[in-house]
């Protein structure tokens, strides 16, 4: 980390990473990135595609456990915690770092029930007055209670794709989660249903901590505070959303901004 | 002249109506192409003379193949009519019997005449055998020829040739998949039949919905309609192929399929998803000496160390234990193709809830994968009652209406085999039960079938 960089670290960071590295196989997808994730900001990660930005993200609540050949180096740590450690149960993890996808994936369940399938295995809800609850306020929260109150008990697969995307949001925010992490979560929706998570992303922020990972940079210029340039697995730059965008330090995040790659 | 030898000629005619046919439409293309117009030739050369030699060739056999039906009658005809069979036996079998054997010896598969009553008939059956073939091997060869013939003066450089080629490939190809149907109607067809001279000699009420089998008396005429209530065949059907069977092969079946999916390393699903479709590939009849030699002593044995009396050594829980390993593959090769077929980002949509793998399972893949396993498990029931080496080998003969697993029942099939095997005469009731028990099992088998289909494919379209 340079020493611009380090004064924007805020003074309590949620999320840490230090010098992460992450193979599949012999094959190295990152390179070593250090970054703080902090709950008042929404971060951008940005690159171009197979820059590991979307792999980063996924040592981030460990979903990369799922592949087989992945192996993650360096230290992660949630509240001070490393969530490598042998001690983290990765399923009480996942619930404090919840990830919404590329592409939406409701269960092919009702409205209701996407909701409550979190709360209900993690047992949050003691009734079926409690879940009601917390489904309203999921949906509220994102933004989709108006359009479906009438419907919880369609399947959640009927939805258009931007509501099928804001019910995920509220699926993750269900189980009341500390962070969100967000896999190009507009790349397959169309430019109102974008606008609408975009500004459910605003609605959210301060409440949780963000992480978006986006392939377009208006998109990271109008969500985010913080953004991170990735470019062949490394960090490559780190800092307020509007410097990078305006003024970047480094060639090739000048590069990559100005359309000349990527 | 012999069969072997036409169709030699015939090949010989086919292959060189394709060269002469192929040179002349090389030939007059040369010739058109001389005038420039793009449009003046159609089709390659070659394919003028597969043209001509289809035409030369089809029409010949069809007319062959007919032939080699209908002659063998025209012969005996004409063997009739001579003088040395008017000493032939009025019993329509006796003189079966010696025409036949003349014939062999005329054909030459047979040496001598064991009948000398037959011998006269030798040399008229010889004569004649040599006309019809002369006669027909002729007008093959004219039908080749006219066929050739007439295809070959339809070449002009510009004859689409290659169409009509393309139209009598796609024929071919119809009649091919046409004679499976034919063959399926004509057995359909034939079940039917039978089993309409069934019911008209027993009412269909009382087959369909008697509580009592017992066609051997029924036969020796000291029986009534009533000993042809299938009701305890097909209730024993039921229980060893549909549920004792289905309660080893579902659980086993589906926890394999979701170990082998969700949980085993690339290594061991390469190892034990093959293992496990060999069971696939058992004859049947290796598991019928399975069950029938090693697991029903075993049950009766441990049935009785634990105190049930009248345990046979025939049970229904012997042959369903084994037909449902059987079973095993049919339902986790489905289960594992729908499972495998839930996307990924709905495991990893539940894992990034924070659920287990197994949380997983039971909640998203399982309930997202349900209609395709039910299609397996229907295909797999409709699997297990049509099975018939290991419950005739184990199940026993007598048709019980029992629920006990230890004692003996015996199923649809297996009646069948029964009824059908040693000397029986045809238009008897209890051979031709054998036919409307074959009609009840087809027609069940096809609805599961049916239903199976239908479920898996509607799900398969729910995810596209």
């Amino acid at each position: 980390m340079t020493e611009e960089q380090k004064s924007l670290a805020p003074a309590d960071p949620k999320m840490t990473a230090r010098d992460v590295k992450v193979f599949y196989g012999p094959k190295q997808a990152i390179k070593g990135v250090s970054i703080d994730v902090d709950m008042d900001n929404v971060t951008a990660f940005i690159g171009p595609s197979g820059c590991g930005k979307s792999t980063f993200l996924r040592t981030l609540n460990r979903m990369n456990d799922t592949v087989a050949s992945a192996r993650v180096e360096g230290t992660i740590t949630l509240d001070g915690e490393d969530i490598y450690a042998p001690s983290m149960d990765v399923v009480q993890l996942r619930a404090r770092v919840g990830m919404v996808f590329q592409k939406p994936n409701p269960f092919p369940k009702s409205i209701y029930e996407n909701i409550a399938y979190g709360p209900r295995i993690h047992g949050l809800a003691a009734s079926k007055a409690d879940m009601d609850v917390i489904v309203e306020k999921s949906l509220r929260r994102a933004g989709l209670w108006e359009e479906v109150k009438d419907r919880l008990q369609d399947s959640g697969t009927a939805l258009s794709g931007g509501q099928q995307q804001r019910l995920c949001i509220g699926r993750a925010i269900a189980v009341e989660p500390e962070v969100i992490l967000m896999d190009e979560p507009c790349s397959a929706l169309d430019p109102i249903a974008t606008a609408k998570i975009e500004e459910l992303i605003h609605e959210l922020r301060g409440r949780y901590g963000i992480v978006i990972v986006t392939h377009n940079m208006q998109q990271a210029a109008r969500v985010s505070q913080r953004t991170a340039f990735f470019h062949l697995g490394e960090l490559v730059e780190y800092g307020v959303t509007s410097d990078i965008f305006t003024n970047p330090r480094q060639e090739r995040t000048k590069d990559y901004i100005t359309g000349r790659y990527g | 002249m012999t069969g072997p030898a036409i169709l030699l000629l015939l090949a010989g005619l086919g292959a060189i109506a394709w060269v002469s046919a192929r040179a002349r439409a090389m030939r007059l293309q040369t010739a058109a192409r001389a005038t420039g117009r793009r449009d003046a030739v159609h089709s390659l050369p070659g394919y003028h003379g597969w043209y001509v030699a289809l035409w030369a060739l089809i029409p010949a056999g069809i007319f062959l193949a007919i032939w080699a039906n209908v002659a063998p009658g025209l012969v005996t005809q004409s063997v009739l009519t001579d003088p040395a069979a008017q000493s032939l036996p009025a019993d329509g079998f006796a003189r079966a019997a010696i025409l036949g054997e003349a014939r062999a010896i005329a054909s030459g598969l047979q040496a001598a005449a064991f009948n000398p009553a037959s011998e006269p008939l030798v040399e008229p059956y010889r004569t004649a055998m040599t006309e019809y073939g002369i006669a027909g091997a002729a007008l093959a060869l004219i039908l080749a020829f006219a066929g050739g013939a007439y295809a070959f003066t339809r070449i002009r450089p510009d004859f689409r040739a290659r169409t009509r080629v393309e139209r009598l490939v796609m024929i071919s190809l119809l009649i091919a998949s046409l004679l499976a149907i034919v063959t399926t109607v004509g057995i359909v067809a034939s079940l039917l039949w039978e089993s309409f001279r069934f019911f008209s000699m027993v009412n269909p009420i009382d087959f369909l919905f008697g509580l009592k089998w017992s066609p051997q008396s029924a036969a020796m005429g000291y029986g009534n309609d009533d000993a042809f209530g299938a009701v305890p065949l097909f209730w024993g059907t039921i229980f060893i192929g549909a549920i004792i069977a289905m309660i080893v092969a579902i659980p086993l079946g589906l926890m394999s399929a979701i170990y082998l999916t969700q949980y085993a390393s690339p290594t061991v699903r390469k190892w034990m998803k093959p293992m496990l479709e060999v069971l696939a590939g058992v004859p049947t009849v290796v598991y019928g000496y399975f069950a029938a030699l090693t697991v029903a002593p075993a049950l009766r044995d441990l049935a009785a160390s634990i105190g049930i009396h009248g345990a046979s050594s025939e049970s229904a829980l012997a042959a369903g234990l084994v037909m449902g390993v059987m079973i095993i593959p049919f339902v986790s090769s489905m289960a594992d193709d729908s499972i495998a077929a839930v996307p990924q980002s709905m495991r990893d949509g539940s894992l990034a809830m924070g659920a287990t793998t197994s949380e997983t399972i039971t909640r998203v893949l399982i309930p997202a994968a349900l209609p395709g396993v039910v299609g397996g498990v229907l295909l797999a029931v409709s699997r297990a009652i049509g099975e018939t080496m290991i419950v005739v080998m184990a199940a026993g003969l007598a048709a019980n209406l029992t629920l006990n697993p230890f004692a003996s029942v015996t199923t649809v099939t297996t009646q069948i085999v029964q009824l059908l095997t040693g000397d029986q005469e045809f238009d008897s009731a209890k051979t031709l039960a054998a036919f409307a028990l074959g009609l009840v099992l087809f027609v069940v088998t096809l609805l599961l079938n049916i239903v199976a289909l239908r479920v898996v494919k509607k799900y398969r379209e729910a995810y596209e």
